[in-house]
């Protein structure tokens, strides 16, 4: 019988119904009433700085107001007008680092408005009920296509489709969705939500998606700005960073992103192979999310081991709690140096790390700690765009998604700027905000 | 420790909480477990004559007007007087008032606007040994439509003349409970003391439809697609029963006359707010009928522990102590100006005070970069309205301007000396000075 204390990387450490318990929605939807207290504790503040943290700017003091008078369905249209994605960014956005840090309630008394919660009661209740709440207006004629169908690209669609563009994704994977769909731990999205979320919002016509076709494959930019009358870029990071250690393409040593994709595609939870004791590289919200799935999935030992300090965690501190919670351990100040194993990793070695000059360096002294299976998550890189100009790595844009090329846009992982959910949708929908202006002048 | 006890027109109850005839005073059974819960008295379920009891309506006889996390605000009712024979209530409040005789049991009554009817049930409730009988000239529902109730209480004459038959046929006190559906409440009370009353009671409830349901367009309560206005009460009514007591107590023509302080009573502050203003005791249902009889245990702990704090030994210590500040618009001091001030330590800067006044007041705060919100002295009338709106307590407050500052506002120069409208030159009614 296979448990946690099974050596090496396996599958099925725990049974059927602990997984389904470990996997469940991390924060249950609330219910009406739930509701009502909660956004009755909303001020509705002048020129509220929540609105002012949100990415896309949704009117959250008015759509509370609209939950608390018993109009959730107008509250979440009041949400969807200005984030179309609204669903999931409900359930996966880091609230703690956005709106719900600057909440009045938080200065006063540590306690923000569940504002996440109440978008989710919002656009769950519409969902629920309603088709597509959006018409589309008068087709224009003018055709636009759209690489990726991750957040970036599903909202610049939308948006597009709504003016009366039609529109062609191409997607290279065989899913809509994009990190949504392939790259957020499980228990954030129960139920396919990130699948039911894409066929919604594809109600509103006029977006064909067009799957297995990647750019620089199968189709390329010089043919898409041949064939369309603008271009949306908004494809993700497809290339991860590696370990350039001894050792560190032994097996056993694996992506994060591709870890976490399996698990959400994986149609039986106890098919996923987890090791008994692992460590995940990183300190982002990737690595939690390997990290904590690893624990749930039976791993006796999960590890976080990051180069700097807790404080400077990318990963929220709502995150790293969350991972403690869990039972992972959070290593901080040190960093991996080798694997060591007979073929297979058996145990990393990590060395202790002091920030000199503000660069992290070594001290020397190391330690091993037992693995058989390592996760990298030290970030992941875009892949090259020819022709287009670059800043930091990613593809250079103009305030509304401009890239150096005429009649090309993009938005999401690809573009500088925090890689969230939450900003891929705003860039896409301020893109094709500007591609509408640009079509229709 | 307080003495909480109390002693109203002569009769004696352990404390100033009673039970105002209602849902609540309905029978023995209720009444037997508020005595042993703690209430000082009761005013029994309102009488009517004998032979066959009214009917109430079988559908809803509540309607309610709900705040945060559904606590309740406003309740309405279209229940009638008691359902039930008078022989039954008679012989019940009989053996009540036997085993209870420390704590007070007032006989509420009301029947046809003719002497014999009056007559008739008075000898009759006398025999309960009840300690004296309140008058519903109040309801302001179902029975006023058959001339008894508000019908009688929006009336002076006949509140005199009742008042005058049952200080005839009954000699134990005699409150007249009023109603607030009027215009001025000082004539229906002029009109009890003239009759002979020994007090007054008030408010009883106001006329009211709690909400409409949008689907059925019906107002709540809804009975079969109809609904008929109630009677309001609860916390909602409180500033409005403050008000009209208020009025009689400092009325020459009703001044002295003592009084039960009824509406929205809710918690031991809003017992002595009552009080303060001249009320000797206070009556009690929605808070009951919310929480049950249990919250009088708070009432009770809460005053003993503020009259000890303010060192009253007794209730008369403190009753009828805000009645001297009570006064006209026209006297209040003219001189007094105060301008807000925001504790920018304790605010947690939303904004409201500054949408309230930006957009509906006087444009008397300023936003500064980075949320700071402050006042401008050169425009703050002083309304408040900041002070109302802030969610953190004592945020903002009212500062006082010293003598001989110069208000920014207006440029004069702030006097020590009271100063109100009667004098002012902009009155054309204006006094000369003396």
């Amino acid at each position: 019988m296979t448990s946690p204390q099974t050596p090496g990387i396996t599958s099925g450490r725990l049974s059927q119904e602990q997984l389904a318990q470990n996997f469940e929605d991390l924060h249950a939807p609330c219910d009406g009433h739930e509701a009502a207290v909660a956004a009755d504790r909303c001020y509705f503040c002048h020129d509220a700085p929540c609105v002012t943290a949100c990415p896309t700017d949704i009117d959250i003091p008015l759509f509370i107001r609209q939950i608390s008078t018993g109009m959730s369905e107008a509250a979440a249209r009041t949400i969807f007008e200005q984030n179309i994605l609204g669903g999931m960014c409900a359930r996966v956005c880091p609230t703690e680092t956005l709106c719900e840090e600057v909440c009045v309630r938080e200065t006063a008394e540590g306690k923000p408005v569940e504002i996440g919660r109440l978008q989710r009661f919002a656009t769950d209740s519409l969902m629920a009920r309603q088709g597509h709440p959006f018409a589309r207006a008068e087709a224009t004629g003018k055709r636009v296509a759209v690489v990726g169908a991750g957040p970036a690209g599903l909202a610049c669609a939308h948006r597009l489709a709504m003016k009366g563009h039609e529109v062609v994704i191409y997607e290279a994977k065989p899913k809509p969705g994009g990190l949504n769909e392939y790259g957020i731990a499980t228990y954030k999205t129960v139920d396919d939500f990130a699948a039911r979320e894409v066929d919604w919002l594809l109600g509103i016509g006029g977006i064909t998606i067009e799957h297995g076709r990647s750019l620089g494959v199968e189709v390329t930019l010089d043919g898409l700005v041949e064939n369309f009358d603008a271009v949306f870029l908004g494809m993700g990071l497809g290339g991860v960073n590696l370990l350039e250690i001894d050792g560190g393409e032994m097996a056993g040593v694996e992506d994060a992103v591709s870890f976490i994709s399996a698990l959400r595609q994986a149609e039986d939870r106890a098919s996923v192979s987890v090791g008994r004791n692992v460590v995940v590289i990183g300190g982002g919200m990737t690595a939690v999310d390997a990290a904590v799935q690893a624990k749930l999935l039976g791993a006796q030992s999960v590890t976080l081991a990051y180069r700097r300090s807790q404080a400077e965690m990318p990963a929220s501190r709502y995150e790293q709690d969350l991972a403690a919670s869990k039972g992972v351990h959070l290593l901080c100040n040190v960093m991996p140096v080798a694997m060591h194993g007979d073929g297979a990793v058996a145990e990393i070695e990590l060395e202790y790390t002091q920030v000199v000059d503000g660069r992290v360096t070594g001290t020397g002294e190391t330690m091993r700690l037992p693995a058989d299976q390592v996760f990298r998550a030290i970030g992941q890189t875009l892949a090259p765009a020819d022709g287009l100009e670059q800043e930091r790595r990613k593809i250079k844009v103009s305030d509304t998604g401009r890239t150096s090329m005429d009649g090309v846009w993009a938005g999401g992982d690809c573009t500088p700027g925090e890689d969230l959910t939450v900003v891929a949708v705003a860039e896409g929908r301020d893109a094709a905000e500007d591609i509408h202006v640009a079509l229709m002048a | 420790m307080a003495d909480l006890t109390s002693n109203f027109l002569g009769i004696k109850s352990p404390n100033p909480f009673w039970l105002a005839s209602a849902p609540p005073t309905d029978k023995e059974y209720n009444v037997r477990r508020a005595f042993e819960a703690g209430w000082g008295g009761v005013v029994w379920k309102t009488l009517g004559e004998e032979g066959p009891p009214v009917v109430n309506v079988n559908g809803p006889r509540y309607g309610a007007i709900y705040g945060a996390d559904r606590r309740l605000l406003g309740l309405n009712n279209i229940e009638l007087i008691t359902d039930r024979p008078l022989e039954v209530n008679l012989e019940e409040m009989a053996r009540v008032k036997a085993d209870y005789p420390d704590h007070a049991l007032i006989a509420s009554i009301m029947v046809p606007c003719e002497e014999a009817a009056w007559k008739a049930i008075l000898p009759r409730v006398a025999e309960t040994n009840a300690d004296g009988i309140e008058l519903n000239f109040g309801c302001p529902h179902g029975m006023s439509e058959r001339g008894m109730g508000a019908a009688v209480g929006q009336v002076p004459e006949y509140i005199e003349m009742v008042t005058r038959w049952c200080k005839q046929y009954y000699d134990r006190p005699v409150i007249v409970k009023l109603t607030p559906n009027i215009t001025d409440v000082r004539k229906p009370a002029a009109a009890a003391r003239n009759g002979g009353a020994d007090a007054v009671s008030l408010i009883n409830t106001i006329n009211s439809i709690t909400s409409v349901d949008l689907d059925s367009f019906a107002p709540e309560p809804t009975i079969d697609g109809k609904g008929s206005h109630g009677g309001y009460c609860g916390p909602a009514v409180k500033p409005i029963a403050l008000s009209m007591v208020s009025e009689i107590a400092r009325d020459p023509a009703t001044a002295g006359l003592p009084i039960s302080g009824i509406g929205g009573v809710t918690t031991w502050r809003d017992a002595a707010e009552f009080m303060s203003l001249g009320c000797g005791n206070v009556q009690v249902c929605t808070a009951a009928m919310t929480y049950g009889f249990k919250i009088v245990e708070e009432m009770k702990r809460g005053l003993s522990q503020w009259m000890d704090e303010k060192g009253y030994r007794t209730t008369a210590d403190f009753i009828g102590r805000a009645v001297p500040n009570v006064t006209d618009w026209q006297y209040l001091n003219l001189n007094y100006v105060t301008k807000a001030k925001i504790d920018q330590d304790a605010c947690i800067k939303c904004g409201r005070c500054y949408a309230a006044c930006e957009d509906t007041s006087h444009q008397a705060i300023w936003m500064k970069e980075g949320r700071v919100f402050e006042v401008n002295d050169a425009e703050c009338v002083a309304c408040n309205l900041c002070v109302d709106v802030c969610p953190v307590e004592d945020c903002i407050t009212m500062e006082r301007m010293e003598g001989g500052a110069v208000d920014p506002r207006t440029g004069q120069t702030v006097s020590n000396d009271y100063a109100n409208w009667t004098t002012h030159p902009n009155n054309p009614m204006a006094k000369a000075a003396e």
